[in-house]
């Protein structure tokens, strides 16, 4: 019967000379699909642009920051401002020696710079070659500060991608000096962040000769790199310990929560992943809700349409038409309309959401929406199968009605 | 043709039941037309509708052509329906959609006749109840007279045994009527058996045979002239 040529004929015919029916299943069954693709698709463009956001730094890094003490303790005052050394570093160093890969150092100073007639405010951090990798910075152009520079205390300067626009116009600033308070640095590489404009209108400098220049031995801020092999509630049991040493080390009492500063970066990525999982079961409830108002959008014009033609089924069947041929006629007829409509829905939705690329981003935090082509196939063939289910439940019952009945009705 | 004995019918009423036909006795041989009279209620369309297989009977025994008719399921139905009877209703009950031609070729649709040879058949149908020049015409371009010819055509275009007509001149003025009971006659005397419902006297003194039904039991049954 599915494959009897006649029977196909019947059911175009039937369908060119019932056009507002047709199209009413149909264009339930192409919005459905058409929905259900596009929020899904923007979905996943908001989820990827939450996990660019959060990948800027590297990951296995617990950062720890100096503060002041809230609690007296052996002897000390309160309001006590905590001073990391180098002496420090090194000792937690020793300490943890194989459990950490490195300790970097990050100090931050604000100040002036200027070549030719070009001058601007900046932020310098003056940092150990670790600084690199924990914050990710990508080399353009020449080097990074190495151990040469810290050993040397060279007047060596990594300069941001906008710190070149801003300074040296169109000019290559490799090899040149910029000058800042008395002080030429030479300008030995230039780099670019993904973290965005802010990250490259930085400089970097060797931390040594910072601390030389302003005559201490001070560090601001220890990044402590731990092996990538850590688990992450590994990783944790790390920063307690960190936190106990470091506690003990620089005379803060242990129910001290100020003092000093720890957070792991490894916790930020834990949230940011529960939260991108948090989204993807959002969306996944979003998706699932369109298909279900698809569904029954659909069983809805079926049950219509089947309503619609009891009087022509009473009709066929008073001819001859078996109750097989009838369900056969409306399950061919609705299979058939939500097929051709359910892949138009499809290929539209996936060229909307193609349009849409990363148009978005801006406002909207969504970046180049897709949708998995199995999704997209796996919804059109439920919809498809609900819309065949739901034409074969009436039409069944359509088909055992006497012909009477059927005829009876106006 | 149709051999019918002792046939009853009743429809249920909330607890109670209606009995419709009260031990019908009928034979109705071939080549007969015969006339199916009674008021409303009488049970006339009840007997048209067992005889056509629409409906079912309670007790009783019936005959199509020496094959007996007794709790058909559906699909067999629709295979003897088609076999052997052709239906005329009083709302002509033609599929809207279809031109007259398509409406004519449906029943060998479902005989499974390939399409050439069904547009062939049912263009022979067109042109004998006279409206060749309208088979491309929906139903509702058509007056009462022309689609109760194109159901006739319809009718007759499975080749049917027995032609049931359910009051097919109730939706018609008196000219009309005569046409078309005209044709019927005409089709009679090319030796087609056929039943004709009706409740109007000069529509049944046109057949050859009149039954008259009151409240479920046949009064009279006479032939005219």
């Amino acid at each position: 019967m599915i494959f009897n040529k006649d029977s196909w004929k019947e059911i175009f015919d039937t369908i060119k000379k019932n056009k507002l029916r047709t199209f009413l299943s149909g264009f339930t069954v192409a919005l459905g699909i058409l929905i259900f693709i596009i929020l899904f698709g923007l979905g996943n463009g908001l989820q990827s642009s939450f996990s660019m956001f959060f990948t800027d730094d590297q990951v296995n890094t617990i950062r720890v920051y100096p503060s002041t003490t809230t609690i007296p303790y052996r002897g000390y005052e309160s309001k006590r401002q905590i001073k990391f050394t180098n002496d420090d570093v090194k000792k937690i160093k020793e300490n943890f020696k194989g459990k950490i890969e490195d300790i970097v150092i990050r100090n931050t100073f604000y100040t002036q710079f200027s070549y030719k007639q070009q001058a601007n405010g900046y932020q310098v951090r003056a940092v150990s070659p670790g600084h690199k990798e924990a914050e990710k910075t990508i080399i353009m152009k020449g080097r990074y500060l190495h151990e040469g520079d810290i050993l040397n205390k060279t007047k060596h300067i990594v300069i941001g991608r906008l710190v070149e626009e801003d300074l040296f116009q169109k000019e290559n600033a490799l090899g040149k000096y910029i000058h800042e308070n008395g002080n030429s640095w030479r300008v030995v590489g230039v780099f670019q962040d993904e973290g965005g404009d802010r990250e490259e209108r930085n400089l970097y400098v060797p931390y040594t000769t910072e601390q030389r220049m302003t005559n201490n031995d001070e560090v601001d801020q220890m990044i402590v790199v731990y092996d990538k092999n850590m688990s992450y509630e590994q990783s944790l049991t790390l920063e307690k310990e960190l936190d106990a040493y470091i506690k003990n080390l620089k005379i803060i009492s242990p129910k001290d929560n100020r003092g000093i500063y720890i957070s792991n970066t490894g916790e930020e990525q834990e949230n940011s992943r529960q939260f991108a999982s948090v989204l993807q079961i959002i969306i996944s409830f979003i998706g699932i809700g369109t298909l279900v108002a698809g569904v029954i959008g659909i069983s809805n014009i079926m049950v219509f349409v089947v309503k619609e033609r009891t009087k022509e089924i009473g009709i066929r069947k008073a001819i001859g038409a078996s109750p097989r041929s009838i369900i056969a006629m409306i399950l061919q007829e609705s299979i058939f309309i939500t097929m051709i409509s359910g892949y138009t829905g499809l290929v539209v939705a996936i060229l909307i959401l193609n349009s849409i690329g990363d148009s978005l981003m801006d406002k909207y935090f969504i970046s180049s929406p897709y949708i998995e082509t199995s999704n997209a196939i796996w919804a059109t063939i439920i919809l498809i199968f609900f819309g065949a289910l739901a034409g074969y439940l009436p039409a069944r019952k359509a088909a055992k009605i006497k012909p009477i009945i059927a005829l009876r009705d106006k | 043709m149709i051999d019918i004995e002792g046939l009853n019918k009743s429809y249920p009423i909330g607890n109670s039941s209606l009995h419709v036909l009260k031990g019908i006795d009928l034979k109705i041989n071939e080549g007969e037309l015969v006339a199916i009279m009674g008021s409303s209620g009488s049970g006339k369309s009840t007997l048209l509708n067992i005889i056509g297989m629409l409906d079912n009977y309670d007790s009783g025994s019936y005959k199509l052509d020496n094959v007996p008719i007794k709790d058909l399921d559906e699909t067999k139905a629709a295979k003897y329906r088609n076999k052997f009877l052709g239906f005329v209703f009083q709302s002509f009950n033609l599929i809207n959609y279809k031109t007259a031609l398509e409406n004519i070729a449906l029943p060998l649709y479902y005989q499974g006749i390939p399409r050439n040879e069904r547009q062939k058949v049912a263009q022979e149908y067109l042109k004998k109840v006279g409206l060749a020049d309208w088979a491309e015409h929906l139903p509702s371009e058509l007056s009462g007279g022309q689609k109760q010819r194109i159901a006739i055509a319809r009718a007759l275009a499975s080749q049917p045994k027995v032609l049931l007509a359910d009051e097919p001149t109730g939706a018609l003025d008196s000219t009309t009527s005569e046409e078309v009971m005209d044709l019927i006659k005409q089709i009679n005397n090319e030796g087609k058996t056929i039943l004709v419902v009706t409740h109007e006297q000069d529509i049944a003194n046109m057949c050859k045979r009149i039954i008259t039904l009151k409240d479920g039991i046949i009064m009279t049954d006479m032939k005219t002239k």
